[in-house]
């Protein structure tokens, strides 16, 4: 009996200690993957470069904002979590940080002060990094972003989330190995996959949004040889596509449409829409060439079955007008919206308020408007995306290649929630989509 | 006077519709400093034209929303230099646009090229028939530019603007299906032509039996999906018919916001500001260079001087020639003495139409656009005898219809009851039954028809009105009155129940109520003479060199055509000049 009164006194003993230990031993830091000269410096551009292929400003330049200043609440289930000021402000920003806080911010997810971020910071994937693009983003977050004072507001989440040394538990059990090592073989033997490899599961954080999640939230893959890495996810309600299986609408572009859609937000079939426009309009319109082929490649490689482009549009069809590409248009949908008779409610909405972009044959205007045939937003799982588009419009990024700002309006006060109801279950189902229907409930639930 | 003085700018752009993004765009790729400052408010195809609220015709089509409004900015108007002139003061003849995008954005979308011996009239007068047909007090003019000079800066203006049609002449090469009489050109057009419509077929139909040689007109009204030289994209027309007057919901209408902006706006050294009215170009004390721009800022009510190396005037064209007379840059044109040159000389579009009515055949008129249809050529100013025929003019004759909107576009047949029952049955019977065929035609500039600044009548700022003096001649009526004959030979063939006449004839005088066109023409003319022409064949200003006049306020008369093209022409070449020449060494250029 003592002895066992002994026993749970020491496990007890045991667990105040690891407790006290987890929350006041200040956490072991990644040392840097990579031995580099104290005086290197990155080259001119370099920084930026780095900055903009890791996103940063997706999260910390709030819409309308001063760059990289914070501001930007971010819905997590948990509650908001404000994006944080990383200008070199030395008050409100990031400007006493040291290189090595720095890096244990972006690899660790520590804070100086041993703070714990949350993996909204996508430390799971920025562990990969290399030790060149830190040194790079930290010179130019320090001597290039232009110092901004700007105090956001204080991430305050409910209990027990507000616990922070609970990251540590997390971490423990969700980090990976730190460093960026390319797998499997097929992708290490090749430069160029290696180079994708690097800009997707680095800083591309690709897996946060379009890899699931698994049951303690942590991503669920952050690298090929896991099956579920790149297999679609959710970001704020809307799904993120599936990237990698034999039902990726990605299979049926080609590598050109591919890199399009990267690098300009659109391309001949469809256009970025919700949290993708930030990442194409901030990050990826930037990429270089090979790095935008290297990105491709790698998409490609790890696909679970050979991409099966259509036909490349012909010479001819390209100086077709559209007069002459609707009248030989035909399928079933198309031929009851051009006899426009005996309409469902959902065709009859469509004809009033979509056709003239996205025309009978749902094919939309090459480069232009979307195709809403096979289109993810119009089928996914997730209907927050096409109910989102509808009732608040969208708006395609600025990007070099294609600078406008192609806008959809929106459709939320010219349309009911069962209008939407009607209008988005026949989108869900016409020319050959096959998606369930969507109830008015649904709708009503994302009015603002 | 000025409340504020801001930092220079390298380049200041007065206005910021087609010619003020063009050079904008061409110039910021020089890395220079540049500011246009525009005194409407800012528009966005969303959502300031966006569906379905842009269908609304009472407020565009009737009240003029996209307009500008006169109690703000107008001009005094009289037909001769006996009458006293008063203000405009209710939008009908012609409707300035208001606004980014300015005219740009509520025109039909027709783009043309003026022919090659447009841009040589008179010296084409005088060899091909004898200055001795030249009317008293007709003041034609040679532009200083031939069409093959401006060829490469048409096609430019074209692929920016992502034109639909169907070439007629490719490097002196005839092209079945085009217009056998335009200028040479280098190669197709960016897009092919629209659809057409069946009145516009009929009327085709009907030309060809006539030995005429009927061609798609030329539309920025884009006929597929397409992307710009500058990444802009263009979606396809659907054919609303919501063209003139509108801006285009569909991003179809090529306009500065669909073809230029959004690239514009990326460039870090460009700036725009709306609400801001320049009032003055200020002159260097020695008067051979300009200093700057006075503006109106509406937004702060402060007025600010702007100093820039060089002014871009890209205003519409009757403002480009108020800013010149308000600014004293160029002598002001005195019409007795035929001196001076600001102001010298103003011309519009002489236009008129034939309606006909078919009991047995409906025209589904709501599918239009606004610049489809069939044209023809035959009876442009290059195939006219002028010394037989006694007019110097021309005129491309079109069948089409641009919509079919209820208020404005509800065409009834001549005797109809303008109001109650008969009108109502009279809508009911011949709505979709009615085409048009329509004359669209030049008009000569005369020693009397001109502008310059009113002595009465002042603008909210306390400026002077600017004061337009025109009146319809002998001449360009005989024009009109024989393109009637030609057209009214078309239409018979067609055998309609009813036809209407809608031409100026002997003894008409310029009304300003019913609305004509918005071809406002000339008073900072081009040319090669600093006597007869206000800006050299670079629109460079003869008198402050780096003050440049963009717009059709630099015909030296109006051709047979829209004027849009030829705007968005010269704009390239004088940013061609601008780019290679001046900006490496500012002066005169000639």
């Amino acid at each position: 009996m003592s002895k066992l009164l002994r026993i749970l006194v020491g496990l007890v003993v045991l667990g105040v200690v690891a407790l006290l230990a987890i929350i006041f031993v200040p956490p072991q830091l990644t040392k840097p993957v990579q031995a580099l000269p104290a005086d290197w410096k990155p080259a001119a551009g370099q920084g930026q470069y780095a900055a903009r292929m890791a996103d940063c400003a997706a999260c910390h330049t709030a819409p309308g904002g001063k760059l990289l200043a914070g501001g930007l609440a971010i819905n997590s289930p948990m509650g908001t979590i404000w994006a944080s000021n990383i200008t070199p402000d030395k008050q409100t920003g990031i400007g006493n940080w040291t290189l090595d806080q720095f890096r244990a911010a972006l690899v660790d997810g520590v804070a100086p002060g041993g703070v714990h971020l949350y993996p909204a910071m996508p430390y799971e994937n920025y562990r990969k990094l290399s030790e060149e693009d830190i040194r790079a983003i930290y010179s130019y977050l320090m001597t290039e972003v232009p110092a901004v004072a700007n105090r956001v507001p204080e991430t305050k989440l409910a209990f027990p989330f507000n616990q922070r040394w609970g990251m540590r538990l997390w971490n423990w059990v969700a980090l990976g190995k730190p460093g960026f090592e390319p797998k499997p073989e097929k992708i290490a033997a090749s430069a160029q996959l290696s180079r994708g490899a690097y800009l997707v599961e680095g800083p591309g954080h690709c897996a946060a949004c379009h890899s699931p999640r698994t049951l303690i939230m942590s991503e669920d893959g952050t690298n090929p040889t896991s099956p579920a890495f790149l297999t679609g996810g959710t970001i704020g309600g809307w799904s993120a596509p599936d990237l990698r299986t034999a039902h990726s609408a990605l299979q049926q572009w080609s590598d050109a449409d591919l890199k399009a859609y990267l690098i300009s937000g659109r391309n001949s079939h469809t256009a970025v829409a919700g949290e993708m426009t930030l990442v194409v309009g901030d990050s990826l319109q930037y990429m270089t060439d090979d790095d935008a082929n290297a990105m491709v490649a790698f998409l490609r490689a790890i696909s679970d079955v050979p991409h099966k482009p259509m036909p490349a549009p012909s010479p001819a069809s390209l100086k077709e007008s559209l007069g002459d590409r609707l009248a030989a248009a035909t399928g079933p949908t198309t031929d009851k919206l051009k006899s426009a008779r005996d309409l469902t409610h959902g065709e009859l909405l469509y004809l009033d308020n979509c056709n003239a972009c996205h025309m009978v044959d749902g094919r939309g205007a090459e480069g232009v408007f979307p195709s809403l045939v096979g289109n993810s937003i119009v089928t996914a799982k997730q209907t927050t995306g096409l109910i989102d588009v509808i009732l608040n419009g969208a708006e395609m990024p600025s990007t070099i290649t294609r600078p406008e700002k192609l806008r959809m309006p929106a459709f939320a006060g010219r349309l009911s929630d069962a209008d939407v109801a009607a209008l988005t279950t026949f989108l869900r189902t016409a020319w050959g989509n096959s998606a369930p229907a969507v109830t008015p409930e649904a709708v009503a639930a994302q009015r603002h | 006077m000025a409340t504020r003085t801001d930092p220079k700018k390298d380049v200041v752009i007065i206005g910021l519709g087609w010619t003020g993004s063009i050079l904008g765009m061409e110039l910021a790729q020089d890395g220079l400093e540049i500011l246009a400052l525009e005194r409407g408010a800012d528009r966005n195809t969303v959502p300031d034209f966006q569906y379905p609220d842009a269908f609304d015709e009472l407020k565009y089509g009737i009240r003029y929303g996209l307009m500008q409004k006169p109690a703000q900015s107008t001009l005094t108007v009289r037909r001769n230099l006996t009458e006293t002139a008063l203000p405009y003061r209710h939008l009908g003849a012609f409707l300035p646009g208001d606004g980014v995008g300015g005219a740009g954005v509520h025109w039909n979308g027709q783009s043309w090229r003026p022919l090659e011996v447009e841009y040589r009239l008179k010296s084409y007068v005088e060899e091909a028939f004898g200055a001795n047909i030249m009317p008293e007090g007709m003041q034609i003019q040679d532009w200083g530019v031939t069409a093959a000079e401006m060829e490469p800066f048409m096609n430019k203006f074209e692929r920016v603007a992502g034109i639909s049609g169907k070439a007629g002449n490719i490097k002196g090469q005839i092209q079945e299906g085009g217009n056998p009489f335009e200028a040479e050109r280098s190669e197709d057009y960016p897009l092919p032509p629209l659809k057409n419509t069946w009145d516009s077929e009929l009327f085709a139909d009907a030309a060809s039996k006539l030995g005429y040689h009927p061609f798609p007109r030329p539309s920025a009204n884009a006929s597929r999906a397409y992307v710009n030289d500058y990444g802009m994209q263009l979606g396809p027309c659907n054919y609303c018919g919501f063209c003139e007057r509108f801006g285009c919901n569909n991003y179809s209408k090529s306009s500065p916001q669909v073809c230029i902006l959004d690239a514009l706006k990326r460039k870090p050294n460009f700036a725009y500001k709306t609400r801001c009215e320049v009032l003055k170009i200020e002159k260097a004390q020695d008067g051979k260079t300009a200093t700057g721009v006075t503006y109106f800022d509406e937004n702060s009510g402060d007025t600010v001087f702007q100093p820039a190396d060089v002014v871009l005037v890209c205003a519409f064209s009757l403002h480009n020639v108020h800013l010149l007379l308000l600014s004293g840059i160029g002598q002001p044109y005195d019409p007795v003495s035929g001196e001076g040159v600001v102001g010298r000389n103003y011309a519009y579009q002489m236009t008129g139409g034939t309606g006909l009515w078919f009991k047995d055949k409906v025209f589904n008129p709501f599918v239009g656009t606004g610049s489809g249809g069939m044209s023809i050529d035959d009876f442009s100013i290059g195939q006219i005898d002028f010394a037989k025929e006694g007019f110097i003019g021309g005129s491309y004759i079109t069948g089409s219809h641009t919509g079919g909107r209820p208020i404005q576009q509800l065409s009834m047949p001549p005797g109809t009851p303008s109001w109650g029952a008969g009108w109502k049955q009279a809508a009911g019977d011949w709505y979709g039954h009615n085409m048009s065929i329509g004359s669209h035609g030049s008009n000569m500039s005369y020693r009397d028809c001109y502008l310059d600044l009113d002595p009465t009548y002042k603008d909210r700022h306390g400026r002077p009105l600017m004061r337009m003096t025109f009146d319809w001649k002998p001449n360009d009526i005989r024009m009109t009155q024989f393109m009637k004959g030609k057209i009214e030979e078309i239409a018979r063939s067609l055998k309609p129940d009813k036809i209407s006449a809608g031409y100026k004839a002997d003894g008409s005088h310029f009304d300003v109520r019913p609305y004509q066109s918005t071809h406002n023409v000339g008073g900072a003319v081009m040319g090669t003479d600093p006597k007869t022409s206000a800006i050299n064949r670079y629109l460079q200003s003869w008198d402050c060199h780096n003050v440049w006049v963009m717009g059709a306020s630099a015909f030296p008369q109006n051709t047979q055509y829209n004027p849009t093209g030829p705007l968005g022409g010269l704009a390239y070449w004088a940013a061609e000049a601008l780019r290679k020449d001046y900006l490496k060494s500012p002066r005169p250029l000639m």
